[in-house]
């Protein structure tokens, strides 16, 4: 009569816990030093190539893969560690994040091997930035309608069509995209996509920016012509993407990166509280810690499920659901706890600013990697629904 | 963390349930008598004093295996003191008190809550909302004596009880100490104060609430996939989809901070700063999921639901009421709230990270 949902209380170890202290010392030296600053939340979506690259020396990329390919083997709980503390650092962590987390571990599973030898260990130094390649203008949420196509020539592929709303992409070394081979199957509509590593230098990709609600560059627009792909950066088994695909979800979705995005307005709204808060603002900050306390037990617990070598897809949705929503409404939420605080208190200023920040990035929250009605989608398939 | 000793004790407890308290089996009862022999059973398998040691009467099973027993008590949305019982026996063994046979309640259960002791040993003092104490023998009480923690076993005789019930129906009295001499006394350990016995009745009621909330899950699915409507069951719609993976949402969450509440405290040491993060957690998310997921559930069920005839409002009317126990979700909000601004905004990620 129960369900098979499955959330154990797994601890980090005292080795995760010496980590945390090493990657404290290491972001605390960095803040000293000018890279970044903690309090100010866009400094996590900047690229910083050389702070990508000291982090890659530390050993902190790729850092559960395999020795022969860069990787450090260590485990997901301890990545899980670094994940949380860099980006409750705010620590500018994108030009090296995605690879670190999505595009690695793919071709980790599928890329030939000179291509795992080639450019695994330049993720793990922190030289490569990815983009990852799905989005297209007439398909989102429904990956498989994707129709940019890849056409059979000699030696390789000619890639034409484009991709958009591809973060990174103005940055990025590579692209792991998806493209059509062949049409899609009376049976499987799934059918005929084909995952591809793509060289941002190729000749015949044009990347065109687009700007974010925000005022910044983020998304891009990425225009494919004749583009030629070789055989070899086929990634996994031509027209059979679509069962690559869910196995990387777990991955992409249950990590701290989940819920913590606007983690910044809470310790400020402590801030701005002080040490002996009214009733009302003492509940609303014991609400939101206990919400968040739940979400990280969750989050830590799914990095143990995939160490143990599960594949907690339903779980790592469930913890990417709800801690998306949480993290869109926590500004809201800070919001109004402090909107009847007295302006002049403390750092009201810098509070507003947190919060102006974070308000804006918000909608985005429920929508990147999989949205809201995507995942619970795939948790009501999971319940045995659909 | 579960072992496989853990899962056997639940098992033994889960098949007990199914054979003498399956919900939809005794919501069709007119009286209780199935209770007597279902504690019998229990208490023959020595379940209610699962957190009692051997020398002091009990079966001396782990914290971790007692709260696996709660989980599944949870999932058959139990109405009988066996929680009450077991948290009395620890409670009373926790000074190094024998425990009695029969069932037990706890006092006080509410904070702001308050019995004193007197220099003679007497009790005084009039404690609200004591769950199922009129169908208990004794009571493990948490009195002060002006000096320091003292814990006592009190004959439910010698109290005045008034008469009450929870939303679910379940007897909850108020209870008045009036002089009254305890067969039992013994000083509460260092530290041990009425915020460590609250914290352990939160996590409690937290860990029965998931276990509730995972029954109502899967009554939920399988009742959205068995009923037709507009020609197809109504699993089948996107819009019921979604509030069922809502409810799977709240149950996880239930699940995850209760559990990991649950295992905070069999491995402490004590009631410290990481337990009190851990157990006020438990009972606010595990409240805010009781809430949501007794609103889905009733949705996903429609009339059929709201009937007395039905058993769903044995778990979400039950689960609803668990709320009140041992510090509402307000209560303990406002308290966690204090303590993180106490202790200030540098402080509150680093507590965050050491759980």
């Amino acid at each position: 009569m129960t369900t098979s949902l499955s959330f154990d209380p797994v601890r980090l170890s005292p080795q995760c816990e010496a980590l945390r202290t090493e990657v404290r010392a290491f972001l605390a030296q960095e803040i000293s030093a000018g890279t970044f600053e903690p309090h100010h939340p866009g400094y996590s979506e900047s690229y910083d190539r050389d702070f990508s690259r000291r982090v890659g020396a530390k050993g902190w990329i790729g850092m559960t893969w395999p020795k022969q390919y860069g990787g450090h083997e260590r485990s997901q709980l301890e990545r899980y560690v670094v994940t949380e503390e860099f980006r409750v650092a705010n620590a500018p962590a994108n030009f090296h994040f995605v690879a670190d987390r999505q595009s690695g571990p793919i071709l980790l599973k599928y890329a030939p091997e000179h291509i795992k030898k080639d450019i695994l260990p330049r993720i793990c130094r922190g030289e490569l930035c990815f983009a990852i390649g799905m989005s297209e203008p007439g398909s989102g949420s429904d990956l498989f309608a994707a129709k940019t196509k890849a056409t059979k020539v000699d030696g390789g592929w000619h890639i034409n069509g484009s991709k958009i709303w591809t973060t990174s992409a103005h940055i990025a070394n590579y692209m792991l995209a998806l493209f059509r081979t062949s049409p899609p199957t009376k049976e499987n509509r799934r059918h005929g996509l084909t995952q591809f590593l793509v060289n941002m230098k190729t000749q015949g990709i044009t990347v065109n920016p687009i700007y974010q609600m925000t005022g910044k560059p983020g998304f891009n627009e990425v225009v494919f012509v004749d583009t030629f792909l070789p055989d070899d950066h086929v990634i996994g088994e031509i027209d059979g993407a679509w069962k690559q695909a869910t196995s990387e979800l777990a991955y992409e979705r249950s990590g701290p990166e989940r819920f913590l995005d606007t983690f910044y307005v809470l310790p400020e709204l402590v801030r701005t509280l002080g040490p002996e808060p009214d009733l009302r603002g003492a509940e609303g900050l014991g609400q939101l810690v206990a919400q968040l306390h739940t979400l990280r037990r969750m989050s830590v617990s799914v990095a143990g499920m995939l160490q143990a070598g599960k594949e907690p897809v339903v779980e790592g949705s469930i913890v990417k659901d709800l801690g998306t929503v949480w993290e869109q409404k926590l500004p809201a939420r800070v919001r109004e706890l402090a909107a009847l605080l007295k302006p002049e208190l403390l750092n009201h200023t810098a509070l507003e600013d947190q919060l102006a920040h974070a308000t804006t990035i918000a909608p985005k929250l429920t929508i990147q990697g999989g949205t809201t009605e995507i995942l619970r989608g795939i948790i009501a398939r999971g319940l045995g629904l659909r | 963390m579960l072992d496989q000793k853990d899962h056997i004790v639940a098992e033994t407890a889960a098949r007990i349930f199914a054979d003498l308290a399956d919900p939809q089996t005794i919501n069709r009862e007119k009286n209780g008598a199935w209770k007597e022999s279902l504690w019998q059973t229990l208490d023959d398998a020595k379940l209610p004093l699962a957190w009692v040691p051997e020398r002091l009467g009990g079966s001396g099973a782990s914290l971790a295996e007692g709260f696996a027993i709660l989980g599944v008590a949870g999932r058959f949305a139990l109405a009988v003191p066996l929680a009450e019982t077991l948290a009395s026996g620890w409670l009373l063994a926790s000074a190094g008190l024998e425990a009695p046979a029969a069932a037990m309640t706890v006092a006080p259960a509410r904070p702001h809550e308050r019995i004193t002791m007197s220099a003679d040993g007497r009790l005084n003092g009039r404690v609200s909302a004591i769950p199922f104490a009129q169908d208990c023998a004794h009571i493990a009480v948490l009195a002060d004596n002006g000096k320091r923690q003292q814990i006592a076993l009190v004959d439910v005789k010698d109290c005045r009880l008034t008469e009450g019930h929870n939303l679910a129906g379940d007897s909850v009295n108020t209870v008045t100490f009036d002089c009254v001499k305890p067969k039992r006394i013994a000083p509460a350990t260092d530290g041990f104060d009425t915020t460590s016995l609250l914290l352990m009745g939160a996590v409690i009621r937290g860990v029965e609430t998931a276990g509730a909330l995972e029954a109502i899950l899967s009554l939920s699915v399988a009742y959205a996939n068995e009923r037709v409507a507009f020609e197809r069951p109504i699993g089948k719609f996107q819009a019921v989809q979604q509030n069922l993976a809502r409810l799977a949402g709240e149950v996880a969450a239930a699940l995850a901070v209760s559990g990991s509440a649950a295992d905070a405290i069999a491995q402490a040491e004590s009631f410290d700063e990481g337990v009190f993060l851990e157990g006020a957690s438990a009972k606010v998310r595990t409240a805010e999921a009781a809430r949501e997921g007794a609103a889905i559930a009733h949705q996903v069920f429609g009339a059929i639901g709201f009937t007395q005839e039905h058993m769903l409002h044995r778990f979400t009317l039950r689960m609803l009421s668990w709320r009140d126990d041992f510090g509402n979700e307000s209560y303990w909000a406002v308290e966690l709230g204090k303590r993180i601004s106490s202790r200030g905004a540098n402080e509150f990620w680093p507590l965050m990270a050491s759980r």
